[in-house]
């Protein structure tokens, strides 16, 4: 151990003496639902400009703040994707390394879309139903009673009699906290569990709101851990599931999947951008301001990315799959004003 | 002469014929075939499920070796392209990718009426799409090369879409494509007719080898260079730091180290760090390599780095076996012959031992070239298009590397990605492969018997 310590250290040494230069190509890291929009920009970018192609990692919306936030020097990264909105604790651990200002450019909305196999039946969910088939407790008779629906007619008449199955996103996925949020909990509000919630818990509304997020454990309702690919892969092999997806990765796959309607409204770049179909969320990434004028392009870069070429609505981001932000122009004049953002409501 | 017979030791004369088996040995005999069997069973199933594991690897790969292409004559038309018409090439560079779509568009749509294919195909833009996105940036730097070429048609090899190109392999079909909102059965109808006129041709795809990684939007272009690139810059770093340090602490270990509780201790740790889960190292070099020392992410240096501290075990236990090996004659007859401790060892012992400690070495490196998880937290898992420069300043560039850039493309959501990771297995597994023939081939060559 002594040994091998001391010849790292001596191999470390004689290398930190060479370290190069200056980066030169800007860094980005973040949500791996942002990653393919990054890549996507960084490519054209690397195409139409004299400055190299950025580098793009993936590994989550937290983790890629959270670099972001480690300090300012050429060590730490220049930007990060992040599909929630940055949180207060972030803004503080930033603050605390020096990173004091952060400009926050909202690139469009992402769908989540409910898709099950091609060959399976068609279903026309509503929040209700997804919150009464896969929460723990839901109100029967007027009480909260423990969740034993089997098949989606139970749930509601109308629905198909297959097998309830669903692959939701992990709790470490920011599409999970959409799922929760737009559909869990907007879904116990309108079947009436949520004013039992209440009831229970004296009123407190965060305690309801928790205890309608808690979703069965009896192998009805499966966390997905992995991406989306993983989600494709364990409905392609249950034939009765349904998975969460991103509107992109289903407009990718649509000879292997179909697409569930929502409270009666089929999920299209066009739905959501008129915010018809309910379960969307905007898309961010985060700019280290001090690094703006250290690292070559990246002005250009953060300028190309919400151009209307790349970002409006007949851009390759929405051929992909986002839904272009109808106030780009607002973004474009903040981005080229380089405003940072300010206190978070 | 004494008499034999007398002895009372001798057992009880066997009963019956040697040509019968009594039971005794028939149960042990049958207990040899079960063993046997058993043996047997556990190398079918071995093989079985290699086999499996391989053809559903080739299955998949092996169509990323082959890659549509068409064959279009493009006209380079000054209006688009140079509007001042002065060939100026900072007003040329001002038309981006975008501005040479129309081109392509225009390219295909003359193409169809020149072979005479009637389609069904609305317009020029459903036409144009079956070419991939990545042929107005190959359009761009070709004029951006020839400036003085606007204005001529010149005839290109662009690559054909991913769904086009996944026709062609039966992963795309008329009756998917019906369902697909990226492709549709009569630009399916059309590419085959354009086959038949011999505007879109197959080749075998040596840009699978060269070119960089691609979005999500081009998977026909992405390759696997700079993967390449990254993975044998690490095996560099780790072959020149992790062998002349693994070896030289094996000699001292072996030949000179005293014998106390201190070398026993670092014995035991060798072989601890051995069996240390590798990510462990990543975790380590994050740490120390980024965190500390300050040395750039995703550069293949903080990779190679790691992974000759993972290797640095393999390498020193498989020395000291190699070492253990030499008998101890050869030691003792060259210092017989008035050698000293150091002229015996690099003489006579090191050169001898030669094939065992080349054979651990790639051995080590074949196991580091295919380790993924250290290189995920120092940030190889990126998207990355740029080539490292050339060592050693590209030591410091960002890159990616093999067993990364398959994990990379699993998570991707165009399925024609699925294809490209299981190419890049291939490619991965026939490096791998090439080591170890060398490793035996070189224990073949060095082997002495004694």
């Amino acid at each position: 151990m002594l040994f091998k310590s001391t010849v790292s250290a001596l191999a470390l040494t004689a290398l930190a003496a060479g370290t190069a230069a200056a980066r030169d190509n800007i860094q980005i890291a973040g949500s791996s639902t942002v990653l393919p929009y990054a890549a996507i920009v960084a490519e054209a970018f690397g195409e139409n400009f004299d400055f190299p192609t950025p580098v793009v990692e993936s590994g989550g919306s937290g983790a890629g703040r959270k670099k972001l936030c480690e300090g300012v020097g050429e060590n730490t990264i220049d930007i990060a994707n992040s599909s929630s909105r940055i949180k207060q604790s972030d803004i503080d651990l930033c603050a605390s390394n020096g990173v004091t200002e952060i400009m926050e450019v909202r690139i469009g909305y992402d769908g989540i879309v409910f898709a099950s196999d091609i060959n399976g039946p068609a279903y026309a969910f509503s929040p209700a139903d997804w919150h009464a088939a896969l929460a723990a407790q839901v109100a029967k008779d007027g009480a909260l009673a423990d969740n034993t629906n089997k098949v989606w007619s139970d749930v509601r008449a109308d629905l198909p009699g297959d097998e309830i199955l669903a692959f939701v996103p992990g709790t470490k996925h920011g599409t999970r906290e959409v799922f929760d949020e737009k559909v869990i909990i907007a879904g116990c509000e309108e079947n009436g569990t949520f004013e039992l919630h209440m009831a229970a818990n004296g009123g407190d509304k965060k305690a309801a709101e928790k205890a309608c997020m808690a979703l069965r454990t009896d192998g009805v309702s499966i966390d997905i851990d992995g991406d989306y690919t993983e989600t494709l892969a364990r409905v392609d092999a249950n034939k009765n599931g349904i998975g969460v997806f991103g509107l992109s990765f289903y407009q990718n796959n649509t000879d292997k999947l179909q697409v569930a309607t929502m409270g009666g409204v089929e999920p299209s770049v066009e739905s959501i951008a008129s915010g018809e179909y309910p379960v969307s969320r905007p898309l961010f990434f985060y700019v280290k301001n001090a690094h703006l004028d250290v690292i070559p392009g990246m002005q250009e870069y953060i300028e190309f990315f919400v151009s209307d070429e790349i970002a409006g609505p007949d851009g390759p981001l929405a051929a992909y799959g986002l839904v272009s932000d109808p106030e780009l122009a607002k973004t474009q004049e903040m981005v080229a004003n380089r405003v940072p953002m300010g206190v978070l409501n | 002469m004494t008499d034999l017979t007398s002895s009372d030791a001798v057992p009880a004369p066997r009963k019956g014929s040697l040509l019968t088996q009594d039971a005794r040995t028939k149960q042990r005999n049958a207990k040899e075939a079960r063993f046997r069997m058993m043996g047997l069973i556990a190398v079918t199933i071995g093989v079985l499920s290699l086999v499996g594991l391989l053809t559903s690897i080739l299955a998949s790969g092996l169509s990323s070796f082959q890659q549509t292409y068409v064959e279009l004559e493009v006209y380079l038309d000054p209006a688009k392209l140079d509007k001042k018409g002065e060939r100026n090439l900072t007003d040329i560079a001002k038309v981006s990718t975008f501005g040479y779509a129309p081109l392509i568009e225009a390219a295909m749509i003359s193409a169809i009426e020149r072979t005479g294919v009637t389609s069904d195909v609305a317009n020029a833009k459903a036409a144009g799409e079956l070419i991939s996105k990545e042929a107005p940036a190959t359009l761009r730097d070709f004029v951006l090369a020839n400036p003085d070429l606007i204005g001529e048609t010149v005839q290109f090899d662009l690559l054909a879409a991913g769904r086009i190109d996944g026709f062609f392999k039966g992963r795309v079909t008329m009756e998917s494509a019906a369902l697909d909102r990226n492709v549709s059965p009569e630009q399916l109808q059309l590419a085959q007719q354009l086959k038949e006129a011999g505007i879109l041709t197959t080749k075998f795809n040596w840009a699978f080898f060269t070119a960089p990684d691609a979005s999500d939007t081009r998977p026909e272009a992405a390759g696997l260079g700079v993967a390449i690139i990254g993975s044998a810059y690490m095996m560099l770093i780790v072959l020149v730091l992790s062998l002349p340090l693994g070896v030289a602490a094996s000699i001292y270990l072996e030949e000179f180290a005293p014998k106390n509780r201190w070398t026993d201790l670092i014995e035991v740790n060798i072989s601890n760090l051995a069996a240390v889960p590798s990510i462990v190292f990543g975790i380590l070099g994050l740490a120390i390599f980024i965190n500390m020392v300050g040395l750039p992410q995703s550069a293949p240096v903080v990779g190679g780095l790691v992974l000759t501290l993972m290797t640095l075990p393999t390498i020193i236990i498989a020395t000291r076996a190699a070492l253990k090996s030499v008998p101890p004659s050869i030691r003792d007859a060259a210092l017989g012959v008035g050698a000293s401790k150091m002229q015996a060892i690099f003489h006579h012992v090191l050169p001898l031992a030669m094939p065992g400690i080349l054979t651990g070495a790639i051995i080590g490196l074949a196991q580091a070239l295919g380790e993924t998880a250290p290189l995920l937290l120092i940030g190889m898992v990126a998207f990355v298009r740029e080539y490292p420069a050339g060592p050693p300043e590209g030591f410091f560039d960002p890159a990616a590397a093999l067993p990364v850039q398959v994990y990379n493309w699993t998570q991707r959501g165009d399925p024609a990605f699925v294809e490209r990771a299981s190419g890049a297995i291939i490619v991965l597994l026939v490096f791998l492969v090439i080591m170890n023939i060398a490793a035996i081939l070189l224990r073949r060559r060095f082997e002495r018997r004694w």
